[in-house]
């Protein structure tokens, strides 16, 4: 199948985010109970089995941020270029906390001291936590445009700081971003063990909903009316050249609603988060752990897709410079390079997912002190 | 705007630094995962517990070097977005590729099977689980070689070519890049160098409970499984050096050039120097000592091909620069709207220069204007520094001679069946532990220096790769870097060592020394009970 590049443009933003919602549903759970385990576990015993619903898989499903990197590179090179060294700080600050994770899980347990082990406990806990929180900052650093622009010959620059990022709205979007991942890991560790754990994951899913919800819905009411949006006023065809340079934008209040006016079918997206969250609080109170995990599924899907399908085409608007923002349009490779990687992208996916499905499956089963026992 | 220097000598460190240390684990990982297949495969074959144990504990060590990998590589994922900016919009329609499929194929595949490996003893047939290790194993080198394939690219920039209206090199033909000869020379090297440093590990731990007569039994398979298969990864790695690879590409060339300190062009076939001082003022080598014919022969396979020498290609490059200059200035017209029929024509003809001519830009970000000292000082500026490049080749070199006589050796000994007396053998092979890390730096150094100043080969100058940022916060994110990774390398060795001390009684399978049921020191003389060493 051969696409025009129009098409392939669109499908390209549909696989950049759907690579994103995945990392968040998988990711997500162990980025939440990462932040979790030091404060639902009161023993040692109790952190092990926390901590053992994830181990064995968290790094496949970390693998998908990876591909989130190299697919933006090859795909989007001037998002990628432009949000990395753009947000340098914030993604450092990532990068440092994710780098506890791989050796927290792995080390932690290799040594019988309490001490060590808290100390990996507290590196998990960063590594959960502060990507979670910078996620969330950044994406609501994009809804609000950040200061930047290029240069004739295409170079990037970022004219803000690094605490320009941690403005309100920015930290009110960190905020639903950290309870919505807690919310998601204590959905699956409730899948995962049983017993008073199990209990403690049940009240965490329930509170921690009950903040995104409110989080969520603050943020709508403030892009709706307090925050500008981006609307292109003139781009080139989409057909050609790519180049952020050629359109004109305009910066203005209420622009991000523009698509759910237009196409009412995109209202599913926060629909789906509210959704989400109430089938979180009534499952749990029905005790049917499957049901909240899906139920928080549907409310992380709903909350990114909300943040993406307000701001589309746009993907990185610039605050500074609005004709500098990189849109879905403009921010793209050339049409062999999307078309090569579509293919490679529909050839893969549905692999990865065959085994990653097998191998959850191998590991399925409740968690207890007896697995580890027998584990060792 | 140009990036400053200051600016970009940091950023240089830095991702010199971070893959550096990325690549004191990742060999390991690459050679050790095949370790692990080959024991596993002799249990499911024989059904001997002691491989399956041999897995286990290899697959212990595996384990706590391989997180490290991960640790350090996330970075370099990362780093050409967050560092090398417009680099990454230059190339990444070309370069994010192999990067991408590199994510989509090989990393997630061992990402998501690594976890099974550990935990997968008890829930998964015999079977299947050696094929989980074998997809660990596969999933590794996998990623070696799109990792491979990219940098190859950088060295060696085939398949692609530079578009004006977007002002980045753009793909032309993925066969290219795929098959560009300098990646699969560089594959086959690396992940060999991988299979070796493994090798010598595997081979000098198991000499260390050889010398402390414990766990022999262990300890002796061990040994047999990295002669053999050190021995056949040092034979490759030497007979496929990446030096096959480097008669293609014009760094390359250079590269070639600058190890051999070759200063003229000799008539073919030219003579190796095996021994010498490159001094890069007099542009001479003193004390040289020459081996004829044989430069000819490694590099050109030949004996009538010439190998170009350093003046000859700086030479080249002035000539290039001069036309790039050409290039740019029909560049700038071009982005400015003035796309007349003439201008397109000379652009096409003098773009495959515009790298050369991007290099004025250190000396007057104008291009079009550059005075005879600039052009000659650009010129200059292609050809690194002789002496760091020649030296670290041949302290590779003879370390790969090393390993070739110590596995060679080992497996010598163990076909006569006469290893215990070699006690010289295992201490060498204990003491030999580190030295593949070393020939493994050297070799990205080789590699990666040698190709200075371009972080793709006459295409973009490694000075306007970086991003805009403060030179301040890049001297911040290194200390971090360097800092941290110290720290959690510190942690890692300390594991290792206590896990290698401790040895397969680690797995509390209760056979092993030290522990309870284990035979003793002294009944190993003793006829021993049937299935006490192994079951």
């Amino acid at each position: 199948m051969i696409f025009d590049y129009a098409t392939l443009k669109v499908i390209w933003w549909c696989i950049v985010g759907g690579i994103i919602v995945v990392f968040a549903l998988t990711d997500g759970w162990d980025l939440g109970i990462g932040m979790l385990s030091p404060f639902l576990g009161k023993s040692d015993d109790e952190r092990r089995i926390i901590l053992r619903s994830i181990e064995p898989n968290w790094e496949g499903n970390q693998t998908w941020l990876v591909i989130a990197g190299g697919v933006l590179f090859a795909a989007w090179p001037l998002v990628y270029a432009a949000s990395f060294s753009g947000m340098y700080m914030a993604m450092l600050l990532v990068l440092f906390a994710l780098f506890f994770r791989p050796v927290g899980f792995k080390y932690r347990n290799k040594v019988a001291d309490l001490r060590w082990r808290t100390a990996w406990d507290w590196g998990l806990f960063v590594g959960g936590f502060v990507p979670a929180l910078v996620f969330g900052i950044a994406f609501g650093n994009l809804l609000q445009g950040v200061p930047f622009h290029f240069d004739a010959e295409m170079r990037a620059h970022y004219t803000g700081t690094f605490w320009q990022l941690l403005n309100p709205f920015a930290l009110l979007a960190g905020v639903a971003s950290v309870a919505m991942l807690a919310m998601h890991g204590a959905a699956y560790l409730g899948l995962r063990v049983d017993g008073v754990i199990q209990a403690r994951a049940a009240r965490t899913a329930r509170m921690a909903g009950i903040v995104v919800v409110v989080a969520f819905a603050a943020a709508g009411v403030w892009v709706a009316t307090g925050i500008d949006g981006y609307r292109i006023t003139m781009i080139p065809d989409p057909n050609g050249q790519p180049n952020p340079l050629a359109k004109t934008v305009a910066k203005l209040p209420g622009a991000w609603l523009d698509n759910y006016g237009r196409h009412r079918w995109t209202l599913a997206a926060p629909l789906a988060a509210f959704a989400g969250v109430f089938g979180v609080s009534v499952s749990v109170g029905l005790r049917r752990s499957r049901v909240t995990l899906v139920a928080s599924a549907l409310a992380v899907t709903g909350v990114i897709l909300t943040a993406g399908l307000s701001m589309f085409p746009f993907i990185m608007p610039s605050s500074s410079v609005p004709n500098s923002s990189l849109t879905a349009w403009d921010a793209v490779s050339s049409w062999r390079t999307l078309q090569i990687m579509f293919w490679v992208t529909v050839f893969f996916v549905p692999l990865i997912a065959f085994y990653t499905s097998w191998v959850y499956a191998k590991l399925r089963g409740t968690i207890t002190l007896e697995t580890i026992r027998s584990e060792n | 705007m140009l990036p400053e220097l200051d600016l970009v000598n940091v950023s240089r460190l830095q991702f010199a630094a971070t893959a550096m240390f990325h690549f004191l684990f990742v060999p390991l990982t690459l050679g050790l995962s095949w370790v692990l297949v080959i024991c596993e495969s002799v249990y499911v074959m024989t059904g001997r517990q002691i491989y399956r144990d041999m897995t286990r504990f290899w697959g212990l060590l595996f384990g706590i070097n391989f997180v490290m990998g991960v640790t350090t590589g996330l970075t370099l994922e990362f780093q050409f977005g967050t560092n090398w900016a417009y680099y990454a919009h230059y190339v990444g329609d070309v370069f994010g590729v192999p990067l991408a499929i590199e994510g989509l194929m090989a990393f997630i595949l061992e990402s998501t099977f690594v976890g099974l490996f550990f935990f997968g003893w008890h829930r998964l047939g015999k079977v299947e689980h050696l094929m989980v290790t074998f997809l660990v194993a596969l999933g590794s080198n996998l990623s070696a070689l799109w990792i491979l394939i990219a940098n190859g690219w950088m060295q060696n920039p085939v398949g692609a070519e530079f578009n004006y209206e977007t002002m980045r090199m753009e793909l032309t033909s993925m066969s290219a890049v795929l098959f560009n000869p300098v990646a699969q020379a560089k594959f086959v090297h690396t992940v060999a160098a991988g299979y070796v440093t493994a090798c010598m590990f595997v081979l000098g731990v198991s000499s260390y409970y050889l010398l402390k007569a414990r766990d022999v039994a262990f300890a002796l398979r061990s040994f047999a499984v990295a002669a053999g298969f050190g021995l056949a990864s040092t034979l490759s790695v030497i007979v496929l050096g990446d030096e096959s690879g480097y008669t293609t590409g014009e760094t390359q060339k250079v590269k070639l050039a600058v190890i051999e300190a070759e200063w003229e062009t000799q008539k073919a076939p030219a003579s190796f120097t095996a021994f010498g001082f490159p001094n890069d003022t007099a542009q001479r080598t003193d004390h040289a000592i020459h081996i004829p014919w044989l430069l000819g022969l490694i590099a050109t396979r030949s004996v009538t091909e010439e190998v170009a020498g350093i003046k000859e290609l700086k030479q080249n490059h002035l000539e290039r620069i001069e036309s790039g200059m050409i290039a740019y200035a029909q560049l700038r017209k071009l982005r400015a709207g003035e796309k007349t029929e003439a201008t397109r024509a000379l652009f096409e003809k003098h773009k495959n220069d515009l790298g050369f001519g991007l290099l004025l830009k250190k000396y007057t970000a104008n291009v079009v204007d550059a005075s005879p000292a600039q052009k000659q000082a650009a010129a200059d500026d292609t050809i690194p520094k002789v002496a760091p490049l020649f030296w670290s080749f041949r302290i590779m070199v003879g370390l790969g001679m090393l390993f070739l006589f110590i596995f060679a050796a080992s497996f010598f000994f163990l076909a006569i069946r006469n290893l215990a007396p070699q006690r010289w053998l295992m201490r060498l092979a204990v003491v030999c532990i580190p030295l593949p890390w070393i020939a493994s730096e050297l070799g990205w150094f080789v590699a990666e220096y040698g190709r200075q100043p371009w972080t793709i080969s006459g295409v973009l100058p490694t000075f306007l790769s970086v991003s805009s940022l403060d030179a301040s916060s890049v001297y911040a994110s290194l200390g971090a870097f360097v800092a941290f990774y110290t720290g959690l390398s510190v942690i890692e060795m300390y594991l290792m060592l206590k896990y290698i001390r401790l040895g397969p009684r680690s797995l509390g399978t209760g056979r092993y020394f030290g522990e309870a049921n284990a035979p003793s020191l002294g009944a190993r003389r003793v006829p021993q009970p049937a299935g006490a060493g192994e079951d």
